[in-house]
C-alpha cells in the first residue's frame, strides 16, 4: 500500500457517471455526497458526468452500468455500480472499510 | 460448352409476402436460411466454445458493409478491437480500414466482476447508450453482441439482468436492426443464460465435432419463426475466406442434359459408347482393383479434354502432380504442356488432411475459381477414411449434383479393395453416376492381363464386350480378346491363340491351293480325253459317210448296170419298171 492511497492523508478524486435525472441517478449523487461528508470531508472532489449529454465516455471509461461511481484517485482505479444505498458496500467499494 | 452457371437455388428466394431477410452474405448460409436473417430482429447464434460463433457473427457484418452496404456494430464482451481485427484479417478482411471508413463500429465492453462492487440499485443504461451512439455513428443496420453473456459472470443481480436484456431486445427491434447475439452452448439447453427465452425469431446452433481425430463442424437451425428453413444438420468450415456452409442435400434434380459428347481420348473406348465417347456433363465412375489403369484411362480423358483447349481439373489423393505428370508420361501421355498453358490443373492432397466437409468445400472453390469443363477426381474410394462411409456417400452425391448442375463432366476413380465383389463400390455411388467402366485382372495362365467392360452407361447403345486393356508406351490400347470354347483369354495366351488361328488359317490355304491344283490337273486329263474321243468321233463319222458314199455309188452302178442289160434285152415294161424307181 502506498501512502496515496491511505484514505487519511490522500486526495480523493471520485467521478460519477448518470444519465439523466432518474431517481436512481440522483439518489445516487445524494448517498454519494453524504459518504463523503462523513469519511472525507474536505479533502474530496466529485465530477458528476451525465452520459445523455456525453455518451461518448460511456466507451471511453468503459461504463455498462448506471449509475457507476469510478474512484480515479487514490490509486488503483475502483468502479462501484448502483445508487449507493448500501452504504457498508459502498464504503468497502472505496476502501473506506475493510471487509472483514 | 460447359458454361459456369450460379448454382440453382430458387428457393434460397424470399417468397412473397414471406418475412423479409437480411442476407448474411456467408457462402452457403442464405441458401439455407432461404434468404438471410430476420430482417430487424435478434437472431441468437449460439455454441460450445471454439465453434466459430464470433466469427460466424464478425462474417455477417463484414459481409453487411462489404456486399450490402449496410454498416454494423460489432459490441464485443470477450475480445478487445485489437484482437478481433487480427482474427478477421486471417480471413481477408481489414476490420481496422472498415472501422476508419466508418462502416463499421466496434466496441469492446470489458465486465470485470472484481473491480466492480454492486452498492444498490442501478440498471445497463450504459450499454444502451453505448450501442445507441455506435448505432447512430456509423448508420447501422446489423448489430452484433459477442457474448452477451458475458455480463451475467460481470454482475451479480440477475433478475435486474433479465430484465434488462428484455428491454435490450425489445430496444433492438424498435431500433430495426438486425441483429446477432451469440451465446455459449449450455447444460441441457442452448445458452447458459436461457437467452434463447429471449431471442424467439431465430436461433441458429453451431457445433464442432472431433470423429476419429478428424474435425467437422455443422450448423443447424433451430427456429426460425415465419419461414421455412432447412432443418438438417448442415457443415460449415472456416477457411482463409470465411464459413461456409454446404447444403447437405441436392434441393432438386433438374440438371440440363446435354446431348454433346466428348471423346474419352481413346478411339476404340469412344467406339464402345455408341461411337462417340461420354455425355457432356455426365458424371462417370472407373472401377477397379489396384494396378488395372484407372489413373491412365483417367489421364487420357483429361488430354482429351486439354486437346480440345478445354480445362480440366484433376484432383490427386494418392500422387503428387510431379509424380502423376512422370508416370503418365511413361505411357505417352504428356500432360505437362497442358499445365503450363493454364488448361490442366493437378491438386494433390491426401483425404485425410481434412474432414470430409473441407474436401467438399475445397473442391467447390476450386471449380467456382479455375471453371473446368472436366473434374477427375481420382481416388474417391479415399474419402471413407476421412469420415464414414454414409459420410462420403452423402458428399459425393453432392458433389455429382454441384458439377452436374455445372455442366462439368466428372470422372470418379474407384479403388475397388481386393476380395471385394467386382460390381460394386464401397462408397455407393455406383448408382448415381452415368457411365461405368470397370477395369478388372484377368488370371490366366500365370498373367495378370487387364479387362475393361463397360458395365452401363445410361442414354447410349454401348458395347456389351469386354475389351483387353493394354498399357503401351503410346497409351491405352483396347484389344479385343479372344473368346471361345475355353473361355475368355487375354495376354499371351491371347498371342498364342491367335497364332495358332493364324497356323490353322495357313493350312488352310495351304490344303486350298492343293485342291485347286489337283482339279486342274484332273481338269486337264478330262479336256485331253474329251480331245481323244472327239478325234474318234470325227474319224468314225468320216468313216460312216464314207462307207455311205461308197454304198450310194455301188448302188447307182448296180441300177444302171441293171437299165443297161435291160436295154439291151429290150424289155420295155423292164424299162419303165425301172424309170419308176
Amino acid at each position: 500500500m502506498t501512502t496515496r492511497s491511505h484514505p487519511g492523508e490522500a486526495k480523493w478524486e471520485l467521478r460519477l457517471y448518470t444519465a439523466g435525472q432518474t431517481p436512481k441517478s440522483l439518489a445516487a449523487i445524494k448517498n454519494l455526497k453524504k459518504v463523503c461528508e462523513e469519511h472525507l470531508a474536505g479533502r474530496y472532489e466529485i465530477e458528476i458526468i451525465d452520459l445523455l449529454k456525453n455518451p461518448r465516455l460511456a466507451k471511453d471509461d468503459q461504463i455498462v452500468a448506471i449509475p457507476t461511481l469510478v474512484r480515479k484517485l487514490p490509486d488503483p482505479v475502483r468502479k462501484i455500480i448502483g445508487d449507493l444505498s448500501d452504504t457498508e458496500r459502498a464504503l468497502v467499494g472505496l476502501q473506506l472499510k475493510q471487509l472483514n | 460448352m460447359g458454361k459456369p452457371e450460379p448454382l440453382p437455388s430458387p428457393r434460397a428466394k424470399t417468397q412473397r409476402g414471406a418475412l423479409a431477410k437480411t442476407p448474411t452474405g456467408i457462402s452457403g448460409l442464405d441458401e439455407i436460411t432461404l434468404g438471410g436473417l430476420p430482417k430487424g430482429r435478434p437472431t441468437l447464434v449460439c455454441g460450445a466454445a471454439g465453434c466459430g460463433k464470433t466469427l460466424f457473427a464478425m462474417e455477417f457484418l463484414l459481409r453487411g458493409a462489404e456486399q450490402f452496404g449496410e454498416h454494423g456494430v460489432f459490441m464485443a464482451f470477450e475480445e478487445t478491437e485489437q484482437d478481433l481485427s487480427e482474427n478477421v484479417r486471417s480471413l481477408g478482411f481489414d476490420l481496422d480500414k472498415m472501422v476508419a471508413d466508418n462502416k463499421i463500429s466496434v466496441d469492446h465492453v470489458r465486465v470485470e466482476r472484481s473491480e466492480i462492487e454492486e452498492t444498490g440499485d442501478y440498471d445497463l443504461e450504459g450499454l444502451f447508450l453505448r450501442l445507441g451512439l455506435a448505432i447512430d455513428s456509423v448508420g447501422a443496420k446489423r448489430v452484433v453482441l459477442d457474448t452477451l453473456e458475458s455480463l451475467f459472470g460481470g454482475f451479480t443481480n440477475e433478475a435486474l439482468l433479465r430484465a434488462e436484456l428484455r428491454r435490450l431486445f425489445r430496444w433492438l427491434k424498435d431500433k430495426g436492426v438486425t441483429a446477432i447475439i451469440t451465446g455459449e452452448r449450455g447444460e441441457g439447453q442452448l445458452t447458459r443464460q436461457g437467452l434463447e427465452e429471449y431471442v424467439s425469431d431465430c436461433v441458429i446452433l453451431l457445433d464442432h465435432r472431433v470423429k476419429d481425430q478428424v474435425s467437422t463442424r455443422r450448423l443447424r437451425i433451430v427456429k426460425y419463426r415465419g419461414s421455412t428453413h432447412g432443418t438438417n444438420e448442415y457443415p460449415f468450415l472456416i477457411d482463409e475466406d470465411g464459413i461456409h456452409v454446404l447444403p447437405l442435400t441436392s434441393l432438386h434434380l433438374n440438371h440440363p442434359a446435354s446431348s454433346e459428347r466428348i471423346s474419352t481420348g481413346i478411339a476404340r473406348l469412344d467406339a464402345m459408347l455408341g461411337g462417340e465417347g461420354y455425355y457432356r456433363g455426365s458424371s462417370i465412375l472407373i472401377s477397379g482393383t489396384a494396378g488395372t489403369g484407372k489413373t491412365s484411362l483417367s489421364a487420357h480423358f483429361a488430354d482429351a479434354t486439354c486437346r480440345r483447349g478445354e480445362r480440366c481439373l484433376y484432383l490427386a489423393f494418392e500422387e503428387s502432380p510431379a509424380q502423376l505428370t512422370r508416370n503418365m508420361k511413361s505411357i505417352g501421355v504428356d500432360l505437362a504442356p497442358w499445365i503450363e498453358k493454364g488448361l490442366l490443373r493437378l491438386e494433390s492432397s491426401r483425404p485425410t488432411l481434412h474432414g470430409i466437409e473441407m474436401h467438399l468445400a475445397t473442391i467447390h472453390k476450386q471449380v467456382k475459381e479455375f471453371k473446368p469443363q472436366v473434374v477427375v477426381i481420382d481416388p474417391i474410394s479415399n474419402f471413407s477414411n476421412a469420415g464414414t462411409a454414409a459420410e462420403a456417400e452423402a458428399m459425393l452425391l453432392r458433389l455429382i449434383d454441384f458439377l452436374k448442375s455445372r455442366q462439368i463432366t466428372a470422372v470418379f476413380v474407384h479403388l475397388t479393395a481386393g476380395g471385394n465383389a467386382w460390381e460394386k463400390t464401397d462408397v455407393g455411388v455406383s448408382s448415381l453416376t452415368d457411365t461405368w467402366l470397370l477395369l478388372r485382372d484377368i488370371e490366366l495362365a500365370g498373367e495378370r492381363n487387364r479387362g475393361l467392360y463397360v458395365l452401363k452407361s445410361r442414354g447410349m447403345k454401348h458395347s456389351n464386350q469386354i475389351r483387353e486393356f493394354i498399357v503401351t508406351g503410346e497409351g491405352i490400347k483396347l484389344e479385343d480378346v479372344y473368346v471361345g470354347p475355353e473361355g475368355v483369354l487375354t495376354g499371351s495366351m491371347r498371342a498364342a491363340q491367335e497364332d495358332r488361328e493364324k497356323a490353322e488359317l495357313r493350312a488352310r490355304a495351304q490344303e486350298f491351293e492343293r485342291k485347286q491344283r489337283d482339279l486342274a490337273r484332273r481338269r486337264a486329263v478330262l479336256e485331253a480325253q474329251i480331245t481323244a474321243l472327239r478325234a474318234e468321233f470325227e474319224a468314225a463319222e468320216e468313216e460312216s459317210k464314207t462307207v455311205a458314199e461308197q454304198d450310194r455309188t455301188r448302188e447307182r452302178e448296180i441300177d444302171e448296170n441293171r437299165s443297161a442289160a435291160a436295154l439291151r434285152r429290150g424289155a420295155d415294161a423292164a424299162a419303165a419298171k425301172g424309170k419308176r424307181k
